[in-house]
């Protein structure tokens, strides 16, 4: 098994948004976490992120605790939440060429990247003049530079065009093939016959 | 040192022994502290040079000392907090702060209210009272950075490293302060001669000193134990502990 | 680890060429603060030169104070602190460069505009050198310490005025010895004393004020 959560429990300003939450996920698969806006679907990736800790619950890399192997998994993980984490004053590239220094990752083509993602022509361009869409597409630039496993994705298809979304499944499919796994929100239908998609529903709770 | 602290990081565990604790820490400090007043304020002989308004003695000094005591136990808190990751102790942060931020204003207004009669002015810049100013401001701080969070965790943590980075510049700031003061002061302010004091005052005092003390514990006890219940409140054992009060 | 510093570094010193005022501003806060005083209390030359030191001090530390809480914020605000969070990205050489960027922007700039100061308050060349050590070992001491400030309060909501409270008690003592420095200088005595006073503090703080910002930001994004 590539990564599970035990027993997971979560409360956020004395609300509990969800209870003994169990799920595991394995290479090759898409668990898509649904549920009704406020469900705590944004809170259960992050602390799948490692980035908050739940209340009670454990969670599992390659059957070890997390807490032993976190170094490991942080180097196999992919995460983008709802902050782009691009920094607006910056170039599409040296928002890219940052990325590549903190995530030690080598040198490459970033230009040929840039263009790959319709981005032609704005490599240059301080990213807070880009469209929310190409914003966007900025920050899902990062899946095609990582070599991460797994990607754990908060509403990757918001504010994108058809042909992102398009390539953006494409990009999905690639990685599941190629032994990944994702975990991710979306209210769209996925509709990706190729790969086996999970589905867990967090029920809105009072 | 960690398999010794690990039974109290269990919150229901520690909220049971601090029930325990605070049943006999709260009169005990009650009386201690009624005592050392009646006795100190009622029947000890006037000073031979400060006539009746060194009384206040006895409560100036034990809030003084009381005010650094309770930051050195918060630091201690904060320490254990960050080291072992305990969350009672980043709890016990919060429940000590306003107390020790309580003692030390109290420590601050009765110097001031000793100080009009004796030097004839309520405020000096001596270093003491400098010092114990800016250890206010310290207090205000840990306070303050605890309520500003939405996520009240978060808060907790933040104070826990400020209490922390205070506690390592409480020295600097206490010995720059003193130098500054006889650098700056020098002969402007001679304060009197402090005269060794009659045992007859003294026990008081140290009994006062002694009751702010358990005093203390047992404010904390009591603050700890309304913290873990807030923090708690969605366990079920928090549910069973409420039914079993009403 | 190397390699994050410097990008880092690059990364910041690009964001400063963008956006001036983020720099600038906190600069001409100094300034004015700096004319307020004679304005306030009277442009007596003895007086000035007497008060001197301390006005310089303050108007210094409330600049880079008012100047270090944007140090994080943006970088949190866009999810950038987010991600080095989640990656475990090497924290601490990000936090170094921050810190050195920052007094850079800050620290720096002082230093150049010391002499503007001297002419501006009427300092004498004794105290303007002793003003000028002062500044060199006592203006990163700054640094470290709004970064730290910064850092605690960085998801607070009312960062501004917070970080002020939570900060200026922790500057005390760089205050009164920077200032009995020049103070010091400005009598014709010896100040080796408080500048070493002023070096032990800021190895103190280069030792340990990393630590705590890079524990504070994690706790902060978490």
């Amino acid at each position: 098994m590539l990564f599970s959560a035990h027993q997971l429990s979560c409360i956020r300003s004395d609300r509990v948004l969800f209870e003994q939450l169990d799920f595991a996920i394995d290479a090759g698969q898409i668990w898509q976490i649904a549920g009704r806006n406020g469900a705590g679907k944004s809170s259960l990736l992050r602390i799948l992120a490692g980035l908050a800790e739940p209340i009670e619950g454990e969670l599992r890399y390659k059957n070890q605790p997390l807490t032993q192997v976190q170094d490991e998994f942080a180097t196999n993980l992919c995460f983008i939440g709802h902050l782009s984490g691009v920094q607006p004053q910056l170039t599409a590239l040296e928002n890219l060429a940052f990325w590549r220094a903190c995530y030690a990752l080598k040198p490459a083509d970033d230009w040929a990247l840039l263009a790959q993602l319709g981005l032609a022509g704005l490599e240059d361009i301080p990213c807070q003049n880009l469209s929310a869409g190409q914003h966007r597409r900025v920050s899902l630039a990062r899946l095609w530079l990582t070599a991460a496993q797994l990607w754990i994705l908060d509403e990757p298809f918001t504010a994108l065009d058809v042909s992102a979304i398009a390539q953006l499944r494409q990009r999905f499919i690639e990685h599941c093939q190629h032994g990944g796994a994702i975990i991710l929100t979306t209210h769209q239908a996925l509709d990706l016959p190729e790969i086996p998609v999970q589905q867990l529903t967090l029920e809105y709770r009072w | 040192m960690f398999k010794w602290l690990d039974p109290y990081a269990k919150p229901q565990t520690l909220f049971n022994l601090l029930g325990r604790w605070q049943r006999v820490l709260m009169p005990l400090g009650w009386l201690l502290l009624a005592i050392g007043t009646v006795w100190g304020l009622g029947f000890t002989p006037p000073d031979y040079q400060q006539g009746d308004s060194y009384r206040i003695i006895h409560i100036h000094v034990p809030a003084a000392i009381w005010s650094m005591g309770a930051y050195s136990s918060m630091a201690i808190a904060a320490f254990i907090a960050l080291v072992w990751q305990i969350k009672v102790a980043q709890w016990a942060i919060g429940a000590m702060a306003p107390i020790g931020a309580v003692f030390t204003a109290i420590a601050l207004w009765t110097g001031a209210a000793w100080g009009e009669p004796m030097w004839g002015t309520w405020w000096v810049w001596d270093a003491r009272l400098t010092s114990e100013l800016i250890l206010l401001f310290l207090y205000l701080g840990v306070i303050a950075l605890q309520n500003a969070f939405s996520e009240q965790a978060t808060g907790d943590k933040a104070a826990a490293v400020l209490a922390l980075v205070g506690v390592v510049n409480l020295p600097i700031i206490h010995y720059s302060v003193e130098w500054w003061n006889t650098l700056h002061q020098g002969a402007t302010i001679t304060k009197f001669a402090k005269p060794s004091i009659d045992p007859s005052m003294l026990w008081p005092l140290l009994i006062c000193i002694v009751a702010l003390g358990v005093l203390f514990g047992a404010l904390v006890c009591q603050r700890l134990r309304t913290s873990i219940l807030r923090h708690e409140q969605h366990r079920p054992w928090v549910r069973q502990w409420a039914q079993e009060q009403a | 680890m190397g390699s994050v510093y410097l990008q880092t570094l690059r990364r910041d010193f690009r964001l400063m060429t963008r956006q001036k005022s983020d720099w600038l501003n906190p600069l001409m806060f100094f300034l004015i603060v700096l004319t307020l005083f004679p304005l306030g209390i009277g442009a007596k030359p003895n007086l000035l030169r007497e008060i001197a030191p301390g006005i310089i001090w303050i108007a210094a530390l409330l600049s880079v104070l008012l100047g270090s809480e944007r140090l994080f914020r943006q970088d949190y605000k866009d999810g950038v602190l987010e991600q080095l969070v989640a990656a475990r990205a090497p924290l601490f050489p990000y936090v170094l460069a921050k810190i050195s960027a920052s007094w850079c922007a800050s620290g720096l700039p002082l230093l150049l505009m010391s002499p503007l100061m001297a002419l501006l308050l009427g300092l004498d060349s004794k105290a303007y050198w002793a003003m000028v050590g002062t500044l060199i070992i006592g203006t990163p001491l700054l640094s470290l310490l709004s970064a730290l400030g910064a850092a605690l309060t960085l998801s607070a909501e009312k960062g501004g005025i917070l970080l002020a409270l939570v900060i200026l008690p922790l500057y005390i003592p760089l205050l009164i010895f920077a200032s009995a420095a020049v103070e010091q200088a400005g009598f014709g005595l010896g100040y080796s004393a408080q500048l070493a006073v002023l070096g032990a503090m800021l190895c103190v703080a280069l030792a340990g004020v990393p630590f705590a910002v890079q524990h504070a930001l994690k706790l902060n994004v978490g």
